[in-house]
């Protein structure tokens, strides 16, 4: 390649700003960013995955128990919250479109929106979070837990179970709400730099990066919700 | 013997085109990321050599005179953790892999040199964490930290020093996926994937290990901490949890984790044979997917490291198949090695001879895997000597010989300077018998049956002379592994200055001065050769292939 050679050598002539000095050109800068940025969801899946694992494990042993321990959290939050995350992908990516079609506007409001979305999530995760601490359902010396297990009248749940999954649901929406909390973080950063203009059509690989990002924990959160929250439920 | 050229004028290279604590400690290049990891590692390694020469010190006399038990079970932990974690997972693909692989590729740098600079950091920060554990106390349970102990009973600094793996780990998992991208976006014109030497396979198939196991260490962590402060229940039999669980996710990384130890140093090894041979490596292809190979039947063995934990025997049956079948790839690359080497012009410089070295103690440590892998031997010798012989045949006869193998190797390249061959050779050879002399005994032990982690065998003292052969071998080694330190920095100073290609050597390496410049290359390379051609480049009146212009 004779002549791209001489353009992609060290002293470049002028080009975008935010190219890099070691990529040859912007689309391979833009390919390496969304490969390394699906790698490193890879590595989210492993990370949850083991907690999935432990999940299977347990739930497959003390079925009744955790069904139980089910039952007593509260559908109407887990349900609200799932809607709420829908939602904040659909300004996610209305954010990505604006930042490609060069609409600063509806770039800015759909940040905002997402990051409010976010918080919403997180104010309903709390309220959840505190019904079960006054209901002594957090694991540790106070827990107490005395259900009946659904469809065995008259036996009751073995409390140590049941506080298994307990430990399996804060230490999984617990990691689930730091991810979120990780992703308001890099999408004020992302508002920042929409607010000084500096997503062009041609330069957004940020928007689209934490695009990706803020989906991924929406997708844990699609699996947290059934697995947690709708076992053994019935009308 | 490598040929030295004068130079007048130095050029302008990574090393002098800045000076300064901040141009290193801010650099982005990934070369000079390659010397803060090589400096951080060898802290390291002295740090879990000093601990495993205690440990060879008490093991001198039968009775449990030089430290008590307490003392000896915080050693063979932290030589462990030390020697795992802060040495032997970043060894190779942060110093050697972090300088060479985009130079191999024909790149200016790695994919994302900022993420690069974060993970030496990372490191540090784990480092200086697991210092500070050490420091402190210690941790009592052996590298594996296994549950219900760990969660339950010791009162050492479990969490501190999970933490300090944890952001170690995120280290790790960075490096391997700054390497993933690179060799995927950043090839050199002309760098097909058949064409990219084996020691970027096997650097890509340790950083898929990384990348897939890593994280589940990591959340394995997170339960074990999350366990201790709040008692959980998760791995307490007494709550309803299962401590095999604990098993299962450990081992789901450390056993993988072997690979990301060994892979890194079968590329290594693949080039130095190929160079020292004068070949092409004979079977390109299936050196190449056999690390790919080991990268994934990795994934599906680890259990055999809980025969005896009572898991259900059919699952054991499925898993020691398994670990058979692993042994096919490492089979291929070492018949394929000794292959290259048939009727090569083979030169016994310091690299070959510690090529050599890793062809021998690779294939005792993996035969001797083979027994561990079979039920009913693994019964017997579970917990004893002999596994302790079998994982330092591969974790130091194998990695550590192809990590100072590439050293040497490469250090005219890193350094620009020569180092003293004679002395080189001197010290591969007195590594190379320390090593059998401390570890081979230890086959023999672990056989009559010496258990692991006793501090004290006064019940058994027909032992003693194995073990004072033992710890004999490890001052030898010990020796071996001062001698490269100090001749390498009496190189950077005294050595002659090394020509760009002192070996004659194929790959995009050793087609740019030495040492690089900082952007490794003066003008794009154009890559329109295969990988090692050695019969071209050896051919009479030829050139070396130029780079087009």
């Amino acid at each position: 390649m004779p002549d791209s050679s001489s353009a992609t050598g060290l002293h470049t002539e002028e080009h975008n700003p935010a190219l890099l000095h070691h990529f040859a050109d912007p689309e391979q800068q833009r390919d390496a960013a969304s490969l390394g940025m699906w790698v490193f969801l890879a590595t989210e899946i492993m990370f949850f995955g083991g907690l999935f694992c432990a999940y299977l494990v347990y739930r497959r042993w003390y079925f009744g128990d955790f069904a139980a321990a089910s039952r007593t959290i509260n559908m109407a939050y887990g349900a609200t919250n799932t809607a709420v995350l829908i939602c904040s992908s659909l300004t996610v990516v209305l954010a990505v479109w604006a930042a490609q079609t060069a609409r600063r506007t509806l770039l800015i409001t759909s940040l905002i929106l997402t990051m409010l979305l976010g918080l919403v999530f997180l104010g309903i995760k709390g309220i959840e979070y505190r019904e079960k601490f006054t209901e002594h359902h957090v694991p540790g010396a106070s827990f107490r837990f005395v259900q009946p297990i659904p469809g065995h009248p008259g036996q009751y749940a073995n409390p140590r179970h049941a506080q298994i999954f307990f430990s399996l649901y804060f230490v999984m929406t617990g990691l689930h709400a730091l991810h979120m909390i990780i992703g308001l973080g890099i999408f004020l950063w992302l508002l920042t730099m929409a607010w000084k203009g500096r997503f062009t059509p041609e330069w957004h690989t940020p928007v689209e990066m934490g695009g990706l990002y803020w989906h991924f924990v929406d997708i844990v959160w699609i699996y947290l919700f059934p697995l947690l929250y709708l076992i053994d439920r019935h009308p | 013997m490598p040929t030295a050229i004068a130079q007048p004028v130095e050029r302008e290279n990574y090393l002098n085109t800045k000076y300064g604590v901040w141009s290193w400690l801010l650099t982005t290049d990934h070369k000079r990321i390659a010397l803060l990891y090589l400096l951080s590692i060898t802290f390291f390694f002295f740090i879990g050599g000093f601990f495993a020469l205690l440990i060879r010190l008490e093991l001198l006399t039968p009775a449990g005179d030089l430290v008590q038990a307490d003392t000896y079970n915080k050693l063979f932990t932290m030589h462990g953790m030390v020697m795992v974690f802060f040495f032997l997972i970043p060894s190779i693909p942060a110093t050697l892999g972090n300088f060479l692989v985009p130079m191999m590729i024909g790149a200016k740098d790695l994919a994302f040199p900022r993420i690069n600079l974060l993970s030496w950091y990372l490191y540090i920060i784990g480092g200086v964490m697991m210092l500070h554990c050490m420091l402190t106390g210690g941790v009592d349970t052996g590298w594996t930290f296994y549950a219900p102990f760990s969660t339950n009973f010791t009162n050492t600094k479990i969490v501190e020093a999970g933490l300090a793996i944890f952001v170690a780990g995120f280290s790790s998992i960075l490096t391997g996926l700054n390497f993933v991208v690179t060799i995927h976006r950043m090839r050199a014109p002309g760098m097909t994937w058949s064409r990219l030497p084996l020691f970027i396979w096997a650097h890509y198939a340790t950083s898929i290990i990384q990348l897939l196991g890593t994280p589940v260490v990591a959340v394995t962590i997170v339960l074990v901490a999350a366990e201790r402060a709040l008692h959980l229940g998760i791995f307490d039999p007494r709550l309803g949890g299962d401590p095999l669980l604990f098993q299962h996710l450990f081992w789901f990384y450390s056993h993988p984790a072997v690979y990301i130890m060994i892979l890194p140093s079968m590329g290594v090894i693949t080039e130095i044979i190929a160079c020292f041979s004068r070949k092409r490596i004979f079977g390109y292809s299936f050196v190449a997917f056999s690390s790919i190979a080991i990268a994934v039947f990795g994934f599906l063995v680890w259990a055999h490291h809980m025969f005896v934990a009572g898991m259900s025997v059919y699952a054991a049956l499925v898993f020691s198949l398994l670990s058979y079948a692993v042994a096919i790839p490492s089979a291929i690359k070492v018949f394929n090695w000794t292959a290259t080497l048939y009727k090569g012009s083979i030169r016994y410089d310091a690299p070959m001879l510690y090529a050599f070295g890793f062809l021998g103690l690779f294939t005792i440590g993996g035969l001797t895997g083979l027994f561990l892998a079979a039920l009913g031997i693994d019964v017997h010798v579970t917990d004893t000597y002999f596994v302790v012989a079998h994982f330092h045949y591969i974790m130091v006869g194998g990695a550590v010989m192809g990590y100072l193998g590439g050293m040497h190797f490469w250090w005219p390249k890193i350094s620009g300077k020569l180092y003293p061959e004679g002395w080189a050779r001197l010290a591969a050879l007195i590594v190379f018998i320390g090593f059998n002399l401390t570890f081979f005994p230890q086959f023999v032990l672990g056989y009559m049956g010496m258990p692991r982690r006793y501090y004290d065998y006064s019940h058994m003292p027909e032992f003693q002379v194995l073990n004072v052969l033992s710890t004999a071998g490890a001052t030898v080694l010990g020796v071996g592994y001062l001698l490269p330190m100090i001749y390498f920095l009496w190189s950077m100073r005294y050595g002659k200055p090394a020509s760009d290609n002192p070996w004659n050597a194929a790959g995009l390496e050793w087609k740019t001065a030495s040492p690089p410049p900082t952007f490794n290359f003066d003008e794009e390379p154009v890559v329109t050769w295969e990988a090692y051609n050695y019969e071209e480049l050896d051919a009479p009146h030829s050139q070396e292939v130029p780079v087009a212009r």
